[in-house]
Protein backbone atom coordinates (compact mmCIF):
# COMPACT_ATOMS: atom_id res chain seq x y z
CA UNK A 1 0.00 0.00 0.00
CA UNK A 2 1.66 3.17 -1.22
CA UNK A 3 1.18 6.31 0.90
CA UNK A 4 -1.47 8.43 -0.76
CA UNK A 5 -3.37 5.45 -2.19
CA UNK A 6 -7.10 5.69 -1.66
CA UNK A 7 -9.04 2.60 -0.77
CA UNK A 8 -12.80 2.25 -1.07
CA UNK A 9 -15.13 0.08 0.92
CA UNK A 10 -17.03 -2.75 -0.74
CA UNK A 11 -19.92 -2.44 1.74
CA UNK A 12 -20.43 1.31 2.41
CA UNK A 13 -19.30 4.88 1.56
CA UNK A 14 -16.06 4.61 3.56
CA UNK A 15 -12.94 5.77 1.82
CA UNK A 16 -9.48 5.90 3.38
CA UNK A 17 -6.11 7.29 2.32
CA UNK A 18 -3.03 5.28 3.18
CA UNK A 19 -0.58 7.23 5.34
CA UNK A 20 1.59 4.19 6.03
CA UNK A 21 1.22 0.52 5.32
CA UNK A 22 2.90 -2.76 4.41
CA UNK A 23 3.07 -3.97 0.81
CA UNK A 24 0.84 -7.02 1.34
CA UNK A 25 -1.52 -5.61 3.91
CA UNK A 26 -5.20 -6.00 3.08
CA UNK A 27 -7.52 -3.59 4.84
CA UNK A 28 -11.11 -4.65 5.39
CA UNK A 29 -14.15 -2.49 5.88
CA UNK A 30 -17.40 -3.93 7.21
CA UNK A 31 -15.85 -7.38 6.91
CA UNK A 32 -14.90 -7.14 3.21
CA UNK A 33 -11.54 -6.25 1.64
CA UNK A 34 -11.13 -2.63 0.47
CA UNK A 35 -9.81 -1.82 -2.99
CA UNK A 36 -8.89 1.16 -5.14
CA UNK A 37 -12.12 0.66 -7.08
CA UNK A 38 -15.47 0.15 -5.39
CA UNK A 39 -17.31 -2.92 -6.70
CA UNK A 40 -20.23 -2.38 -9.06
CA UNK A 41 -22.55 -3.95 -6.53
CA UNK A 42 -22.17 -3.46 -2.79
CA UNK A 43 -21.56 -6.47 -0.62
CA UNK A 44 -23.53 -7.01 2.59
CA UNK A 45 -21.98 -5.57 5.73
CA UNK A 46 -20.78 -7.96 8.45
CA UNK A 47 -22.63 -6.96 11.63
CA UNK A 48 -19.48 -7.53 13.72
CA UNK A 49 -17.74 -4.78 11.74
CA UNK A 50 -20.48 -2.16 11.56
CA UNK A 51 -19.62 0.52 14.12
CA UNK A 52 -18.84 3.01 11.35
CA UNK A 53 -15.90 5.17 10.33
CA UNK A 54 -15.47 8.89 11.05
CA UNK A 55 -14.13 11.40 8.56
CA UNK A 56 -10.77 12.92 9.48
CA UNK A 57 -9.91 10.20 12.00
CA UNK A 58 -6.70 8.24 11.70
CA UNK A 59 -6.90 4.49 12.12
CA UNK A 60 -3.92 2.40 13.20
CA UNK A 61 -3.17 -1.25 13.85
CA UNK A 62 -1.69 -2.44 17.16
CA UNK A 63 1.94 -2.39 16.05
CA UNK A 64 1.63 0.97 14.26
CA UNK A 65 2.70 -0.44 10.89
CA UNK A 66 -0.50 0.64 9.21
CA UNK A 67 -2.02 4.09 9.41
CA UNK A 68 -5.05 5.21 7.43
CA UNK A 69 -6.87 8.52 7.22
CA UNK A 70 -10.61 8.26 6.79
CA UNK A 71 -11.51 10.72 4.03
CA UNK A 72 -15.15 9.65 3.67
CA UNK A 73 -17.26 8.20 6.44
CA UNK A 74 -19.38 5.05 6.21
CA UNK A 75 -21.15 2.34 8.23
CA UNK A 76 -18.40 -0.27 8.18
CA UNK A 77 -15.53 -0.64 10.63
CA UNK A 78 -11.91 -0.94 9.55
CA UNK A 79 -9.92 -4.07 10.31
CA UNK A 80 -6.88 -6.05 9.20
CA UNK A 81 -7.21 -9.87 9.26
CA UNK A 82 -10.36 -9.50 11.33
CA UNK A 83 -8.71 -7.33 14.00
CA UNK A 84 -10.35 -3.93 14.40
CA UNK A 85 -8.19 -0.86 13.87
CA UNK A 86 -8.15 1.80 16.58
CA UNK A 87 -8.41 5.55 16.17
CA UNK A 88 -5.22 7.41 16.87
CA UNK A 89 -5.53 10.45 19.11
CA UNK A 90 -2.96 13.03 18.08
CA UNK A 91 -1.63 15.39 20.71
CA UNK A 92 -3.12 18.73 19.72
CA UNK A 93 -0.66 21.44 18.70
CA UNK A 94 -1.38 25.14 18.89
CA UNK A 95 -2.40 26.70 15.55
CA UNK A 96 0.59 28.00 13.66
CA UNK A 97 -0.64 29.59 10.42
CA UNK B 1 -1.85 12.66 -2.73
CA UNK B 2 -3.46 15.97 -3.57
CA UNK B 3 -4.13 19.01 -1.37
CA UNK B 4 -7.63 19.33 -2.82
CA UNK B 5 -8.46 16.51 -0.38
CA UNK B 6 -8.51 19.16 2.37
CA UNK B 7 -11.41 21.06 0.78
CA UNK B 8 -13.18 17.90 -0.38
CA UNK B 9 -13.26 16.55 3.16
CA UNK B 10 -14.57 19.80 4.63
CA UNK B 11 -17.23 20.05 1.91
CA UNK B 12 -18.16 16.42 2.43
CA UNK B 13 -18.44 16.78 6.22
CA UNK B 14 -20.40 20.06 6.30
CA UNK B 15 -21.18 21.51 2.85
CA UNK B 16 -23.35 24.33 4.19
CA UNK B 17 -20.93 25.57 6.84
CA UNK B 18 -19.30 28.94 6.11
CA UNK B 19 -15.62 28.42 5.38
CA UNK B 20 -14.51 31.80 4.07
CA UNK B 21 -15.55 35.41 4.49
CA UNK B 22 -14.02 38.08 2.26
CA UNK B 23 -15.17 41.57 1.32
CA UNK B 24 -18.59 40.92 2.79
CA UNK B 25 -19.22 37.71 0.83
CA UNK B 26 -19.60 34.41 2.65
CA UNK B 27 -18.58 31.12 1.04
CA UNK B 28 -19.65 27.70 2.32
CA UNK B 29 -17.26 24.76 1.95
CA UNK B 30 -19.64 23.31 -0.62
CA UNK B 31 -19.64 26.56 -2.63
CA UNK B 32 -15.84 26.80 -2.46
CA UNK B 33 -15.46 23.24 -3.71
CA UNK B 34 -17.90 23.80 -6.57
CA UNK B 35 -16.04 27.00 -7.53
CA UNK B 36 -12.69 25.17 -7.40
CA UNK B 37 -14.09 22.39 -9.62
CA UNK B 38 -15.41 24.86 -12.19
CA UNK B 39 -12.07 26.72 -12.12
CA UNK B 40 -10.23 23.40 -12.51
CA UNK B 41 -12.22 22.58 -15.63
CA UNK B 42 -11.27 25.92 -17.19
CA UNK B 43 -7.62 25.57 -16.09
CA UNK B 44 -7.38 22.07 -17.55
CA UNK B 45 -8.89 23.14 -20.87
CA UNK B 46 -6.49 26.11 -21.11
CA UNK B 47 -3.51 23.80 -21.47
CA UNK B 48 -1.42 26.20 -19.34
CA UNK B 49 1.60 24.89 -17.43
CA UNK B 50 1.06 27.00 -14.29
CA UNK B 51 -1.77 28.79 -12.50
CA UNK B 52 -0.55 32.16 -11.26
CA UNK B 53 -2.13 34.80 -9.06
CA UNK B 54 -1.14 38.47 -9.23
CA UNK B 55 -3.54 39.95 -6.74
CA UNK B 56 -4.26 40.80 -3.15
CA UNK B 57 -5.97 38.17 -1.01
CA UNK B 58 -9.52 37.33 -1.96
CA UNK B 59 -11.73 34.28 -2.41
CA UNK B 60 -10.09 34.00 -5.86
CA UNK B 61 -6.80 33.05 -4.16
CA UNK B 62 -8.42 30.11 -2.35
CA UNK B 63 -10.31 29.02 -5.47
CA UNK B 64 -7.16 29.26 -7.61
CA UNK B 65 -5.15 27.23 -5.06
CA UNK B 66 -7.67 24.39 -4.90
CA UNK B 67 -8.68 24.67 -8.56
CA UNK B 68 -5.07 24.33 -9.68
CA UNK B 69 -4.66 21.29 -7.42
CA UNK B 70 -7.78 19.63 -8.84
CA UNK B 71 -6.56 20.30 -12.39
CA UNK B 72 -3.10 18.99 -11.54
CA UNK B 73 -1.32 22.25 -12.42
CA UNK B 74 1.20 23.94 -10.08
CA UNK B 75 -0.09 27.09 -8.36
CA UNK B 76 2.25 30.11 -8.39
CA UNK B 77 1.09 33.14 -6.41
CA UNK B 78 3.22 36.14 -7.42
CA UNK B 79 4.32 39.13 -5.40
CA UNK B 80 2.29 42.03 -6.80
CA UNK B 81 4.69 44.49 -5.18
CA UNK B 82 7.50 43.50 -7.55
CA UNK B 83 8.81 46.05 -10.05
CA UNK B 84 7.64 45.52 -13.65
CA UNK B 85 11.00 44.20 -14.87
CA UNK B 86 11.24 41.59 -12.12
CA UNK B 87 7.64 40.57 -12.67
CA UNK B 88 8.20 40.16 -16.41
CA UNK B 89 11.14 37.88 -15.74
CA UNK B 90 9.06 35.66 -13.44
CA UNK B 91 6.15 35.59 -15.91
CA UNK B 92 8.48 34.36 -18.64
CA UNK B 93 9.55 31.48 -16.38
CA UNK B 94 6.00 30.17 -15.93
CA UNK B 95 4.66 30.62 -19.46
CA UNK B 96 2.16 29.76 -20.63
CA UNK B 97 0.36 30.52 -17.39
CA UNK B 98 -3.30 30.75 -16.42
CA UNK B 99 -3.03 34.18 -14.80
CA UNK B 100 -5.56 35.58 -12.37
CA UNK B 101 -5.60 39.14 -11.04
CA UNK B 102 -4.20 42.38 -12.37
CA UNK B 103 -4.91 41.62 -16.05
CA UNK B 104 -4.13 45.13 -17.21
CA UNK B 105 -0.65 45.05 -15.69
CA UNK B 106 0.15 41.57 -17.00
CA UNK B 107 -0.83 42.61 -20.52
CA UNK B 108 1.36 45.68 -20.26
CA UNK B 109 4.37 43.88 -18.75
CA UNK B 110 4.38 40.58 -20.61
CA UNK B 111 1.98 40.54 -23.55
CA UNK B 112 3.22 37.79 -25.88
CA UNK B 113 3.85 34.55 -24.04
CA UNK B 114 0.59 32.77 -24.65
CA UNK B 115 -0.75 33.32 -21.15
CA UNK B 116 -4.45 33.05 -20.48
CA UNK B 117 -5.19 36.22 -18.52
CA UNK B 118 -8.27 36.74 -16.34
CA UNK B 119 -9.20 39.60 -14.07
CA UNK B 120 -10.35 38.56 -10.60
CA UNK B 121 -13.96 39.23 -11.64
CA UNK B 122 -13.61 37.17 -14.82
CA UNK B 123 -12.08 34.31 -12.83
CA UNK B 124 -14.88 34.36 -10.25
CA UNK B 125 -17.42 34.35 -13.08
CA UNK B 126 -15.69 31.30 -14.58
CA UNK B 127 -15.71 29.65 -11.16
CA UNK B 128 -19.43 30.32 -10.82
CA UNK B 129 -20.18 28.16 -13.88
CA UNK B 130 -21.58 24.70 -13.29
CA UNK B 131 -18.66 23.16 -15.19
CA UNK B 132 -16.62 20.44 -13.62
CA UNK B 133 -13.65 18.35 -14.69
CA UNK B 134 -14.63 15.47 -16.94
CA UNK B 135 -12.27 13.12 -15.13
CA UNK B 136 -12.29 13.29 -11.35
CA UNK B 137 -9.30 10.96 -11.12
CA UNK B 138 -6.49 12.29 -9.02
CA UNK B 139 -4.05 14.07 -11.34
CA UNK B 140 -0.54 12.68 -11.63
CA UNK B 141 1.20 16.05 -11.15
CA UNK B 142 2.89 16.08 -7.78
CA UNK B 143 3.93 19.75 -7.54
CA UNK B 144 1.22 21.67 -5.70
CA UNK B 145 2.77 25.09 -5.25
CA UNK B 146 5.71 27.00 -6.65
CA UNK B 147 6.87 30.08 -4.76
CA UNK B 148 9.56 32.42 -6.01
CA UNK B 149 12.00 33.36 -3.27
CA UNK B 150 12.68 37.06 -2.90
CA UNK B 151 16.25 36.62 -4.18
CA UNK B 152 17.32 39.95 -5.55
CA UNK B 153 21.05 39.89 -6.30
CA UNK B 154 20.66 36.59 -8.10
CA UNK B 155 17.53 35.56 -9.97
CA UNK B 156 14.75 34.49 -7.58
CA UNK B 157 14.71 30.74 -6.97
CA UNK B 158 11.55 28.78 -7.72
CA UNK B 159 10.88 26.78 -4.56
CA UNK B 160 8.55 23.87 -5.15
CA UNK B 161 6.25 22.22 -2.65
CA UNK B 162 4.80 18.86 -3.56
CA UNK B 163 1.32 17.74 -2.60
CA UNK B 164 2.94 15.19 -0.29
CA UNK B 165 4.96 17.90 1.52
CA UNK B 166 1.98 20.17 2.17
CA UNK B 167 -0.43 17.35 3.03
CA UNK B 168 2.02 15.79 5.43
CA UNK B 169 2.33 19.17 7.19
CA UNK B 170 -1.44 19.61 7.41
CA UNK B 171 -2.22 16.01 8.45
CA UNK B 172 0.66 16.01 10.93
CA UNK B 173 -0.30 19.22 12.74
CA UNK B 174 -4.07 19.60 12.52
CA UNK B 175 -7.02 17.53 13.66
CA UNK B 176 -9.67 17.46 10.95
CA UNK B 177 -12.78 19.50 11.73
CA UNK B 178 -11.52 20.32 15.23
CA UNK B 179 -12.75 23.92 15.16
CA UNK B 180 -16.07 24.86 16.72
CA UNK B 181 -18.70 26.76 14.70
CA UNK B 182 -17.70 30.02 16.40
CA UNK B 183 -14.02 29.78 15.51
CA UNK B 184 -12.71 32.20 12.92
CA UNK B 185 -9.14 32.87 11.77
CA UNK B 186 -8.20 36.34 10.62
CA UNK B 187 -5.77 35.94 7.72
CA UNK B 188 -3.82 39.05 6.72
CA UNK B 189 -0.59 37.66 5.28
CA UNK B 190 -0.16 38.07 1.52
CA UNK B 191 -1.26 35.20 -0.74
CA UNK B 192 2.23 34.82 -2.25
CA UNK B 193 3.80 34.00 1.13
CA UNK B 194 4.01 30.42 2.43
CA UNK B 195 2.10 31.55 5.52
CA UNK B 196 -0.76 32.66 3.25
CA UNK B 197 -0.93 29.23 1.60
CA UNK B 198 -0.62 27.36 4.89
CA UNK B 199 -3.33 29.53 6.46
CA UNK B 200 -5.84 28.51 3.79
CA UNK B 201 -5.01 24.80 4.02
CA UNK B 202 -4.85 24.65 7.84
CA UNK B 203 -8.04 26.58 8.43
CA UNK B 204 -10.06 24.61 5.87
CA UNK B 205 -8.83 21.30 7.32
CA UNK B 206 -9.61 22.40 10.88
CA UNK B 207 -12.91 23.78 9.50
CA UNK B 208 -12.17 27.11 11.08
CA UNK B 209 -13.85 29.96 9.20
CA UNK B 210 -11.33 32.11 7.30
CA UNK B 211 -11.70 35.88 7.54
CA UNK B 212 -9.62 37.07 4.63
CA UNK B 213 -8.24 40.60 4.68
CA UNK B 214 -7.28 41.77 1.15
CA UNK B 215 -4.11 43.43 2.44
CA UNK B 216 -2.87 44.22 5.93
CA UNK B 217 -3.87 47.51 7.47
CA UNK B 218 -4.07 47.80 11.27
CA UNK B 219 -7.44 49.57 11.30
CA UNK B 220 -8.98 47.17 8.78
CA UNK B 221 -7.58 44.31 10.83
CA UNK B 222 -9.15 45.64 14.04
CA UNK B 223 -12.48 46.26 12.30
CA UNK B 224 -12.69 42.79 10.81
CA UNK B 225 -11.52 41.12 14.04
CA UNK B 226 -14.20 43.01 15.96
CA UNK B 227 -17.14 42.67 13.58
CA UNK B 228 -16.58 38.97 12.80
CA UNK B 229 -15.43 38.11 16.33
CA UNK B 230 -12.16 36.53 15.18
CA UNK B 231 -10.90 33.91 17.60
CA UNK B 232 -7.46 33.50 16.05
CA UNK B 233 -4.93 35.42 13.98
CA UNK B 234 -1.47 34.99 12.54
CA UNK B 235 0.69 38.11 12.36
CA UNK B 236 4.25 38.95 11.50
CA UNK B 237 5.83 40.94 14.36
CA UNK B 238 5.65 44.21 12.40
CA UNK B 239 1.88 43.79 11.97
CA UNK B 240 1.44 43.02 15.65
CA UNK B 241 3.40 46.18 16.52
CA UNK B 242 1.12 48.26 14.30
CA UNK B 243 -2.03 46.76 15.75
CA UNK B 244 -0.78 47.55 19.25
CA UNK B 245 0.14 51.09 18.21
CA UNK B 246 -3.43 51.67 16.97
CA UNK B 247 -4.88 50.26 20.19
CA UNK B 248 -2.57 52.51 22.20
CA UNK B 249 -3.79 55.45 20.11
CA UNK B 250 -7.36 54.62 21.13
CA UNK B 251 -8.62 52.93 17.95
CA UNK B 252 -12.01 51.33 18.69
CA UNK B 253 -11.88 47.54 18.82
CA UNK B 254 -13.47 44.55 20.52
CA UNK B 255 -10.94 41.74 20.63
CA UNK B 256 -12.73 39.86 23.41
CA UNK B 257 -13.19 36.80 21.17
CA UNK B 258 -9.48 36.58 20.27
CA UNK B 259 -8.32 33.41 22.03
CA UNK B 260 -5.03 32.91 20.26
CA UNK B 261 -2.48 34.81 18.23
CA UNK B 262 0.45 33.25 16.43
CA UNK B 263 3.37 35.27 15.18
CA UNK B 264 6.29 34.44 12.94
CA UNK B 265 8.08 35.42 9.77
CA UNK B 266 10.70 37.62 11.40
CA UNK B 267 12.45 38.51 14.62
CA UNK B 268 10.07 39.44 17.44
CA UNK B 269 11.51 42.22 19.60
CA UNK B 270 11.32 41.14 23.26
CA UNK B 271 9.78 44.46 24.31
CA UNK B 272 6.98 43.96 21.76
CA UNK B 273 6.03 40.43 22.84
CA UNK B 274 6.14 41.45 26.52
CA UNK B 275 3.85 44.38 25.72
CA UNK B 276 1.50 42.08 23.77
CA UNK B 277 1.34 39.54 26.60
CA UNK B 278 0.47 42.32 29.04
CA UNK B 279 -2.12 43.88 26.72
CA UNK B 280 -3.86 40.55 25.95
CA UNK B 281 -3.62 38.58 29.19
CA UNK B 282 -6.26 36.06 28.10
CA UNK B 283 -4.89 35.45 24.62
CA UNK B 284 -2.68 32.42 23.97
CA UNK B 285 0.46 33.43 22.08
CA UNK B 286 2.42 31.06 19.87
CA UNK B 287 5.64 31.73 17.99
CA UNK B 288 5.95 29.73 14.78
CA UNK B 289 9.17 29.31 12.85
CA UNK B 290 9.30 27.94 9.35
CA UNK B 291 10.43 28.52 5.81
CA UNK B 292 8.92 28.35 2.35
CA UNK B 293 10.99 25.23 1.65
CA UNK B 294 9.63 23.48 4.76
CA UNK B 295 5.90 23.94 3.96
CA UNK B 296 5.60 26.52 6.76
CA UNK B 297 6.05 25.80 10.48
CA UNK B 298 8.80 23.49 11.77
CA UNK B 299 9.11 24.75 15.37
CA UNK B 300 6.68 26.21 17.88
CA UNK B 301 6.86 28.13 21.13
CA UNK B 302 3.43 27.46 22.59
CA UNK B 303 1.23 29.53 24.91
CA UNK B 304 2.23 27.77 28.14
CA UNK B 305 5.90 28.14 27.27
CA UNK B 306 5.39 31.88 26.71
CA UNK B 307 3.82 32.34 30.14
CA UNK B 308 6.35 30.04 31.84
CA UNK B 309 9.22 32.01 30.34
CA UNK B 310 7.67 35.33 31.26
CA UNK B 311 7.10 34.30 34.88
CA UNK B 312 10.33 32.42 35.47
CA UNK B 313 13.16 33.60 37.70
CA UNK B 314 15.54 31.19 35.95
CA UNK B 315 17.37 33.20 33.26
CA UNK B 316 17.62 30.13 30.97
CA UNK B 317 13.85 29.63 31.07
CA UNK B 318 13.19 33.35 30.72
CA UNK B 319 15.43 33.46 27.67
CA UNK B 320 13.07 31.05 25.90
CA UNK B 321 10.71 33.94 25.26
CA UNK B 322 13.27 34.83 22.62
CA UNK B 323 13.34 31.30 21.16
CA UNK B 324 11.16 29.76 18.46
CA UNK B 325 10.30 26.86 20.73
CA UNK B 326 10.73 23.20 19.97
CA UNK B 327 10.61 21.32 16.66
CA UNK B 328 7.28 19.74 15.66
CA UNK B 329 7.08 16.03 16.58
CA UNK B 330 7.13 15.25 12.84
CA UNK B 331 10.40 17.04 12.03
CA UNK B 332 14.01 16.68 13.09
CA UNK B 333 16.32 19.64 13.64
CA UNK B 334 20.12 19.63 13.85
CA UNK B 335 22.66 22.41 14.23
CA UNK B 336 25.75 21.90 12.09
CA UNK B 337 29.05 23.63 11.56
CA UNK B 338 30.32 24.91 8.22
CA UNK B 339 31.57 21.46 7.30
CA UNK B 340 28.17 19.92 7.97
CA UNK B 341 29.16 18.24 11.27
CA UNK B 342 26.50 18.22 14.01
CA UNK B 343 27.23 20.67 16.84
CA UNK B 344 26.52 20.10 20.54
CA UNK B 345 23.87 21.91 22.58
CA UNK B 346 24.45 25.63 22.95
CA UNK B 347 26.75 26.03 19.97
CA UNK B 348 25.74 28.28 17.12
CA UNK B 349 25.70 26.91 13.60
CA UNK B 350 23.43 26.42 10.61
CA UNK B 351 19.97 24.97 11.18
CA UNK B 352 19.30 21.75 9.26
CA UNK B 353 15.85 20.19 9.12
CA UNK B 354 14.39 16.91 7.89
CA UNK B 355 10.85 15.57 7.60
CA UNK B 356 8.10 14.71 5.12
CA UNK B 357 6.90 18.31 4.98
CA UNK B 358 10.40 19.52 4.05
CA UNK B 359 10.75 19.95 0.31
CA UNK B 360 14.10 21.76 0.16
CA UNK B 361 13.64 21.71 -3.57
CA UNK B 362 13.88 24.28 -6.32
CA UNK B 363 12.94 23.94 -9.98
CA UNK B 364 16.62 23.98 -10.78
CA UNK B 365 17.93 21.62 -8.09
CA UNK B 366 17.25 20.02 -4.73
CA UNK B 367 19.11 21.45 -1.74
CA UNK B 368 18.59 18.27 0.31
CA UNK B 369 21.68 16.26 1.22
CA UNK B 370 21.93 12.52 0.63
CA UNK B 371 20.20 11.76 3.95
CA UNK B 372 17.33 14.16 3.26
CA UNK B 373 18.47 17.08 5.44
CA UNK B 374 17.73 20.62 4.29
CA UNK B 375 20.25 23.35 5.12
CA UNK B 376 18.05 26.33 5.96
CA UNK B 377 20.79 29.01 5.71
CA UNK B 378 19.41 30.25 9.02
CA UNK B 379 21.83 30.32 11.92
CA UNK B 380 20.84 29.20 15.39
CA UNK B 381 21.39 26.97 18.39
CA UNK B 382 19.50 24.54 20.61
CA UNK B 383 19.38 24.75 24.40
CA UNK B 384 19.51 21.78 26.78
CA UNK B 385 15.71 21.32 26.65
CA UNK B 386 15.62 21.37 22.87
CA UNK B 387 14.43 24.97 22.44
CA UNK B 388 15.61 26.47 19.17
CA UNK B 389 17.09 29.97 19.10
CA UNK B 390 17.62 31.86 15.85
CA UNK B 391 20.80 33.85 15.35
CA UNK B 392 20.38 35.72 12.10
CA UNK B 393 20.59 34.46 8.60
CA UNK B 394 23.54 32.45 7.50
CA UNK B 395 23.60 34.57 4.37
CA UNK B 396 23.06 37.97 5.98
CA UNK B 397 19.72 38.74 4.43
CA UNK B 398 17.97 41.66 6.14
CA UNK B 399 14.45 40.73 7.19
CA UNK B 400 12.46 43.94 7.42
CA UNK B 401 8.87 43.39 8.48
CA UNK B 402 8.88 39.86 7.06
CA UNK B 403 10.35 41.08 3.76
CA UNK B 404 13.74 39.66 2.83
CA UNK B 405 16.21 42.24 1.61
CA UNK B 406 19.51 41.23 0.14
CA UNK B 407 22.30 43.63 1.21
CA UNK B 408 23.86 43.38 -2.23
CA UNK B 409 21.12 45.24 -4.06
CA UNK B 410 21.47 48.28 -1.78
CA UNK B 411 25.26 48.17 -1.95
CA UNK B 412 25.17 48.06 -5.74
CA UNK B 413 23.08 51.22 -5.87
CA UNK B 414 25.28 53.08 -3.38
CA UNK B 415 28.37 52.15 -5.37
CA UNK B 416 26.96 53.95 -8.41
CA UNK B 417 27.52 57.23 -6.53
CA UNK B 418 30.76 58.76 -7.78
CA UNK B 419 31.93 59.68 -4.27
CA UNK B 420 31.35 56.19 -2.74
CA UNK B 421 34.29 53.80 -2.81
CA UNK B 422 32.83 50.95 -0.74
CA UNK B 423 29.51 50.13 0.88
CA UNK B 424 27.96 47.45 3.09
CA UNK B 425 24.32 47.05 4.10
CA UNK B 426 23.43 45.17 7.29
CA UNK B 427 20.46 44.51 9.48
CA UNK B 428 19.87 46.92 12.35
CA UNK B 429 17.52 45.75 15.13
CA UNK B 430 14.25 47.69 15.02
CA UNK B 431 11.28 47.57 17.37
CA UNK B 432 8.92 48.41 14.50
CA UNK B 433 10.27 46.24 11.69
CA UNK B 434 12.24 43.52 13.47
CA UNK B 435 15.17 44.59 11.37
CA UNK B 436 15.83 47.62 9.25
CA UNK B 437 18.62 48.66 6.90
CA UNK B 438 21.88 50.24 8.08
CA UNK B 439 24.68 51.04 5.67
CA UNK B 440 28.37 51.73 6.19
CA UNK B 441 30.02 53.65 3.37
CA UNK B 442 33.58 54.67 2.54
CA UNK B 443 34.05 57.99 0.73
CA UNK B 444 36.47 58.06 -2.19
CA UNK B 445 39.66 59.92 -1.22
CA UNK B 446 39.56 63.47 -2.52
CA UNK B 447 35.76 63.45 -2.95
CA UNK B 448 33.51 65.51 -0.73
CA UNK B 449 31.35 63.33 1.53
CA UNK B 450 27.75 63.19 0.24
CA UNK B 451 24.89 64.19 2.53
CA UNK B 452 22.99 61.30 4.17
CA UNK B 453 19.77 62.49 2.54
CA UNK B 454 21.44 62.39 -0.86
CA UNK B 455 22.32 58.70 -0.40
CA UNK B 456 18.79 57.89 0.79
CA UNK B 457 17.35 59.68 -2.25
CA UNK B 458 19.64 57.63 -4.49
CA UNK B 459 18.43 54.33 -3.02
CA UNK B 460 14.82 55.52 -3.10
CA UNK B 461 15.12 56.41 -6.78
CA UNK B 462 16.28 52.91 -7.71
CA UNK B 463 14.72 50.50 -5.23
CA UNK B 464 11.58 49.97 -3.22
CA UNK B 465 11.21 52.22 -0.21
CA UNK B 466 11.86 49.34 2.22
CA UNK B 467 15.49 49.39 1.03
CA UNK B 468 16.14 52.99 2.04
CA UNK B 469 18.69 52.90 4.88
CA UNK B 470 17.53 54.10 8.25
CA UNK B 471 21.08 54.42 9.59
CA UNK B 472 24.19 55.55 7.68
CA UNK B 473 27.76 55.45 8.99
CA UNK B 474 30.81 56.94 7.26
CA UNK B 475 33.95 54.84 7.80
CA UNK B 476 37.57 55.14 6.69
CA UNK B 477 37.55 51.52 5.56
CA UNK B 478 35.22 48.50 5.83
CA UNK B 479 36.40 45.56 7.95
CA UNK B 480 37.57 42.57 5.90
CA UNK B 481 39.20 39.34 7.01
CA UNK B 482 42.43 37.98 5.56
CA UNK B 483 40.48 36.11 2.89
CA UNK B 484 38.90 39.33 1.69
CA UNK B 485 35.54 38.44 3.21
CA UNK B 486 33.56 41.37 4.52
CA UNK B 487 32.95 41.09 8.27
CA UNK B 488 29.33 42.13 8.35
CA UNK B 489 29.10 41.17 11.99
CA UNK B 490 31.48 44.02 12.90
CA UNK B 491 29.38 46.49 10.95
CA UNK B 492 26.24 45.28 12.68
CA UNK B 493 27.96 45.82 16.03
CA UNK B 494 28.63 49.39 14.99
CA UNK B 495 24.92 50.13 14.72
CA UNK B 496 24.05 48.53 18.03
CA UNK B 497 25.46 51.42 20.03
Amino acid sequence: MKPGTKLKSAVCDTEVMVIRGGADTVVECGGAPMAEQAPAERKPINADFAQGTRIGKRYVDADGKTELLCVKAGQGSLAISGVLLQTKDAKPLPSSD
Amino acid sequence: MNISLVLQMAADAEPERIGLVCAGRRWSYGALLQAARAAAADIASSGCSHVALLDESSAAAAIALFGAALAGVPYVPLNYRLADLDLASLLSRIAPAYLVGDAERIERVDPDLGHRILSRTAFLTTAAASATLSSMDEPAEDIAVQLFTSGTTAAPKAAILRHANLLSYILGTIEFGAAGEEEAALVSVPPYHIAGIAALLSSVYAMRRILLLPAFDPDDWLNLASSERATYAFLVPTMLGRVIARLDAGAPADLSAMRAITYGGGRMPTELIERALALFPKTAFTNAYGLTETSSTIALLGPAEHRDALCSADPDVRARLGSVGRPLPTVQVEIRDEDGRPLPVGERGEIYVRGEQVSGEYRERSALDAAGWFPTRDAGWLDAEGFLFLAGRADDVIVRGGENISPGEIEDVLLTHTAIADAAAVAVPSAEWGETVGVAVVVRPGSPAPEEEQLRALVRSRLRSSRVPERIAFLDALPYNEMGKLLRREIRELFKG
